[in-house]
C-alpha cells in the first residue's frame, strides 16, 4: 500500500511494504469484524418499551469461551506478524551484506554532511567528495553508511528507502542500503534536534552508473585525476575494482 | 484483606458536619476529598484549554505556513517547537492525569467504597498543592527569557541537557522541575488511593465487590508508583546536567544519551496504561448502568488489567527500535508489544459482551462511553503496525505514530473524561446537565476528532515526520494533495474546539440552573448513589452504608426493579 505514496527506491523497501500489507490485511479483518459486531449489538439491544435486559454473568465456561476463542485466533495472527517482522528486521538492521561503496553521514544542528568516497572508493582520502545536504548514490550498488551526530540526537530518514536510523552523539552507527531506482527525493531529520529541526532538508540523488562516474569526475580535483589509474574512460571506470 | 474493614478512617478531623467554613478554608484549604477532586478537575480543565489553544496555533501554522495566526501571530520555529512540546506535556501530565486519576479518584473512591474521606486527608491536600505549584512553574516557564522548552515532551538529551543546543536556559530546567513536581503530587495521591481502598471499604465489601473504576484507579496508581522511580532519578540527573554541568547523558563526559530514553520510556509506556485504565473503568460503570446489564466477566477484566499492567513493564524499548539500542533487543520487545494486544482486546470484547442482551439507553454519558470503545479500537489496532519493528523502521516518528496515539489518548483523556463528567455531574453538583446540548456536544466532538486524525494516518503513511515546522522546505511533502489534508485536519480541529463552547456553557448554566438531581438519578447500584446529591461533608452522614452484593446486579431475574443497589439488604424486594 505504501508504494501508492512513495516509490520503492531501496532493495529492502519491498520487504517493509509487504510486512505493512500483511499487517493491514490481518488487522483490518479483525477491526471490521469487531466494529460490525459492536454496531450490530448496539443497534439490536437498544432499549425497547417493556423489554428487560438479560442477566448474563460472563463467568460460565461457555461464555468465557466466547471471549477466549477469538483470542486464540488473534494470537495466531500475532505470531504470523511476529515471524515476518523478525525476517524483515533481520534483513534491514541485523544482516550486513558485503558492500561496494561507503558513505559517511554526519548530522549536526542543522545540516547534513555527506562524505562520498570518491573515485578510489575509500573514505578519508584526498578525493573524498563532501557535500552539504546532498547525497549522491549509484543505482544497484550495495552501500554501507556510517552515521554520526556532532551535537544532539538526529535521525537519518529516507522515506523512499523506508530507512530510518537515529544518530547518537559519541557513536558511529553502521547500516546498509542498496538504491534500485533513479531519481531525486527528500532526506528528513526525524528526531527533534532544536530550533532548526524543521528546516534541515536534504536530497538524495540516485544516478545510473555512467552519470554517477561523470559526477565523480566532475567533482574530483584535477591533480587527483591524474593520479588515479582509472580516471578517463567510462568503460575503464566500470571495470575498476570497488572495495570498501 | 479483611472484608469487614471499618470505614471510619479520617473521621477525627471533621465530625462536625454542620459547621460553617469560610470560602477560603472550604474551597482552597479543604481536606474534603470531593473538594480536592473538584480542584483537580477545574485545574485540569483550565490546563486543557491552554493545551487545546497550543494545538490550534500549531495546526493553523501547518495549514497556512508563515501566515499570522489569529490570537497568536506568526509562529517562529522556536515557538513551534515549544508549542508542540508543551501541548504534549500539558495534555498528558496536566490534563489526563489530574482529571482521570486525581479528580475521579478523589471524588469517587470514598463515595464508591462507602467511607467518609480518604485515609490521609492532609496528604491529599498536599498532593493538590504540589500539583498546583507544578502547573504554575510550567506556565511561568513560557514567559522567561528565551521562552519555554522546545525539545519535545520526551526531552531527549543532549538537546534537553545543554542550553547551547536547546536555546532555552531557563525554560528547560523549569519544564523539568514542573514535571518532577507533578510526579511528586501523584505519588502522594497514589499512596492515598491504594491505602484507602485497601483499608476503608464499607462493611461487607469484599475485593470482588469493588466497582471496576475503583479497581482501575488502584491498579493505575500501583503501576505509576512502580514505574516512576527511574524517571525521577533520570530527571534529577538531567537537571544536574542542565544546571551543574554534570555529564550523565553527555558522551563527551562518559555519559550516555540513550540511557535517558530507557529511564524515560520505562515510565513512559506504563504511563499510557496509567491513564487508560481509569478511563476503561469509567466506561465500564457507564455501559453497565445504561444497558442495565451485569458486567460481563468481572474477574476476567480484573485479571486482564493486572496482566496488562505487568506486561506494560516489558515493552518500553518499542519506542527505541531505531534509536541505537542493540538491534537484537527488538526481538524481545516486538514480542511483548504484540502480546499486549491480547489483554486489551479481552477487555474491549468483555465490554461489548456486556452490551449483548442489554437494554441500551443512549444518554449523553452512554454515547461518549460507546464512542470510547469504537475510537479506542482504532487506536489499539494501529499500534500493531508500530509494535512490529519491521514496519516501525519506516513509520517511526511519522504522523502515523501521532495519529495512533491520539486515537488512544483522545478517547482516554477527552471522551472518557466527558462521559465521566456527564455521568457523575448530578452527583457532584446535585443538578443535571442539559441532555440536548450534551448530544450536540457529543457529535460535535466525535466527528471532527476523526476528521483531524484520519488524514494524519495518510500523511504518516506517506512518510511525513512529526515535529517539523517547515514542510515548505521539503519538495516531496509540500504538495497540493498533502496540503489539502493538512488544511482538512486543521479545519476539523477548529470545528471541534467550537463545539466545546456548548459544553462549557452547559456546564456553567447547569451548575446554577440545571434540573435538580435526586440521589440516584440513573438507577445505578454503586454506593456513591446512596449518598445525597451533592454529598455533604462526610458523605453518608451517620449511617455508613453496608454492602451485600457486587456492584453490577442489574436485571436480576425474579426482581421487580431492574437494579439492586449494593447496600440493599437481601430481604428487600
Amino acid at each position: 500500500m505504501l508504494e501508492y505514496f512513495l516509490p520503492r527506491a531501496s532493495s529492502f523497501a519491498g520487504s517493509i511494504d509487504h510486512l505493512f500489507d500483511l499487517i493491514t490485511y490481518l488487522v483490518m479483518f479483525w477491526f471490521v469484524l469487531t466494529m460490525a459486531f459492536f454496531f450490530y449489538v448496539v443497534f439490536r439491544f437498544r432499549a425497547k418499551p417493556g423489554q428487560k435486559a438479560q442477566y448474563i454473568t460472563g463467568e460460565t465456561h461457555k461464555q468465557k469461551q466466547a471471549v477466549e476463542i477469538p483470542h486464540y485466533l488473534i494470537l495466531l495472527c500475532d505470531l504470523a506478524i511476529l515471524f515476518y517482522t523478525f525476517k524483515v528486521w533481520h534483513e534491514v538492521k541485523i544482516d550486513m551484506p558485503e558492500y561496494d561503496e561507503q558513505v559517511r553521514v554526519i548530522s549536526q544542528q542543522w545540516a547534513w554532511t555527506f562524505e562520498h568516497a570518491g573515485a578510489d572508493g575509500v573514505l578519508d582520502t584526498d578525493d573524498d567528495i563532501k557535500l552539504i545536504n546532498e547525497l549522491v548514490l549509484k543505482k544497484d550498488t550495495q552501500y554501507q553508511y556510517e552515521l554520526q551526530a556532532l551535537d544532539v540526537m538526529h535521525s537519518f530518514s529516507i522515506p523512499v528507502f523506508r530507512l530510518k536510523q537515529d544518530a547518537v552523539p559519541g557513536r558511529k552507527i553502521f547500516g546498509h542500503f542498496k538504491p534500485i531506482l533513479e531519481g531525486e527525493w527528500d532526506v528528513q531529520c526525524a528526531e527533534m534536534c532544536g530550533y532548526g529541526h524543521g528546516f534541515m532538508p536534504a536530497r538524495v540523488k540516485i544516478l545510473a552508473a555512467d552519470e554517477y562516474y561523470a559526477w565523480i569526475a566532475e567533482h574530483t580535483p584535477a591533480h587527483l585525476k591524474q593520479d588515479t589509474a582509472y580516471a578517463n574512460t567510462e568503460s575503464q571506470l566500470k571495470e575498476a575494482p570497488n572495495n570498501g | 484483606m479483611a472484608d469487614t474493614a471499618t470505614a471510619t478512617a479520617g473521621v477525627d478531623h471533621h465530625d462536625d458536619h454542620g459547621h460553617h467554613e469560610s470560602f477560603w478554608s472550604k474551597y482552597c484549604f479543604s481536606t474534603d476529598h470531593k473538594i480536592i477532586g473538584f480542584q483537580y478537575l477545574f485545574t485540569g480543565m483550565a490546563m486543557g484549554l491552554i493545551g487545546g489553544f497550543f494545538s490550534y496555533v500549531f495546526r493553523m501554522h501547518l495549514a497556512f505556513p508563515g501566515s499570522s495566526i489569529p490570537f497568536f501571530g506568526v509562529v517562529s520555529p522556536a515557538a513551534y517547537n515549544s508549542l508542540v512540546t508543551n501541548h504534549g506535556t500539558i495534555m498528558i501530565f496536566w490534563v489526563a492525569m489530574p482529571v482521570l486519576i486525581a479528580a475521579l479518584g478523589n471524588f469517587l473512591i470514598p463515595l464508591m467504597i462507602g467511607c467518609d474521606d480518604m485515609v490521609f486527608p492532609k496528604i491529599n491536600r498536599l498532593s493538590y498543592q504540589v500539583f498546583l505549584l507544578s502547573a504554575i512553574v510550567l506556565i511561568a516557564s513560557f514567559f522567561v527569557p528565551q521562552g519555554g522548552f522546545g525539545g519535545a515532551w520526551t526531552a531527549y538529551p543532549p538537546l534537553s541537557a545543554e542550553s547551547q543546543y536547546n536555546g532555552t536556559p531557563f525554560g528547560a530546567p523549569m519544564w523539568l522541575i514542573a514535571v518532577t513536581l507533578e510526579i511528586v503530587a501523584f505519588l502522594l495521591g497514589g499512596i492515598n488511593f491504594i491505602t484507602t481502598v485497601m483499608n476503608a471499604r464499607a462493611k461487607g465489601m469484599k475485593l470482588y465487590d469493588i466497582p471496576m473504576v475503583v479497581w482501575m484507579i488502584v491498579i493505575a496508581s500501583i503501576l505509576f508508583m512502580a514505574s516512576v522511580g527511574p524517571l525521577v532519578a533520570g530527571a534529577v540527573m538531567l537537571l544536574f546536567d542542565q544546571t551543574l554541568g554534570t555529564g550523565f547523558f553527555d558522551p563527551a563526559a562518559g555519559g550516555d544519551p540513550v540511557m535517558w530514553q530507557h529511564l524515560f520510556w520505562f515510565f513512559g509506556h506504563p504511563e499510557v496504561y496509567v491513564v487508560l485504565l481509569p478511563a476503561m473503568g469509567v466506561v465500564i460503570e457507564i455501559i453497565c448502568t445504561f444497558s442495565r446489564k451485569k458486567l460481563f466477566g468481572y474477574k476476567m477484566i480484573l485479571y486482564s488489567s493486572i496482566g496488562l499492567g505487568i506486561l506494560s513493564f516489558f515493552v518500553w524499548a518499542h519506542h527505541q527500535f531505531i534509536s541505537g539500542v542493540d538491534p537484537r533487543a527488538t526481538y524481545l520487545f516486538t514480542t511483548t508489544t504484540l502480546l499486549i494486544s491480547i489483554p486489551v482486546a479481552i477487555m474491549l470484547f468483555a465490554m461489548i459482551g456486556t452490551l449483548w442482551g442489554g437494554s441500551i439507553r443512549f444518554t449523553t454519558p452512554m454515547l461518549f462511553a460507546l464512542s470510547f470503545i469504537a475510537e479506542f479500537l482504532i487506536g489499539g489496532v494501529t499500534g500493531i503496525w508500530l509494535g512490529s519493528s519491521g514496519t516501525d523502521i519506516y513509520l517511526h516518528d511519522t504522523y502515523f505514530v501521532l495519529a495512533h496515539f491520539h486515537y488512544t489518548f483522545v478517547p482516554i483523556a477527552i471522551i472518557g473524561t466527558f462521559s465521566a463528567i456527564y455521568y457523575w455531574f448530578p452527583k457532584m453538583f446535585g443538578r443535571h446537565m442539559n441532555e440536548f446540548w450534551g448530544k450536540i456536544h457529543f457529535w460535535g466532538t466525535v466527528i471532527p476528532f476523526n476528521g483531524i486524525f484520519l488524514p494524519l494516518f495518510v500523511l504518516g503513511a506517506a512518510g511525513q515526520h512529526r515535529r517539523i515546522a517547515g514542510y515548505t522546505a521539503y519538495p516531496d511533502l509540500y504538495t497540493e494533495n498533502f496540503q489539502d489534508l493538512r488544511v482538512f485536519a486543521t479545519g476539523s480541529l477548529i470545528v471541534l474546539i467550537l463545539f466545546q463552547i456548548p459544553f462549557f456553557v452547559n456546564f456553567v448554566v447547569s451548575l446554577v440552573r440545571g434540573r435538580k438531581a435526586e440521589a440516584n438519578p440513573w438507577k445505578a447500584n454503586t454506593l456513591e448513589w446512596v449518598a445525597p446529591s451533592p454529598p455533604p461533608h462526610g458523605n453518608f452522614g451517620d449511617n455508613l452504608p453496608e454492602v451485600y452484593r457486587g456492584p453490577y446486579e442489574f436485571s436480576v431475574e425474579g426482581r421487580e426493579k431492574d437494579y439492586w443497589p449494593q447496600n440493599e439488604p437481601e430481604t428487600a424486594k
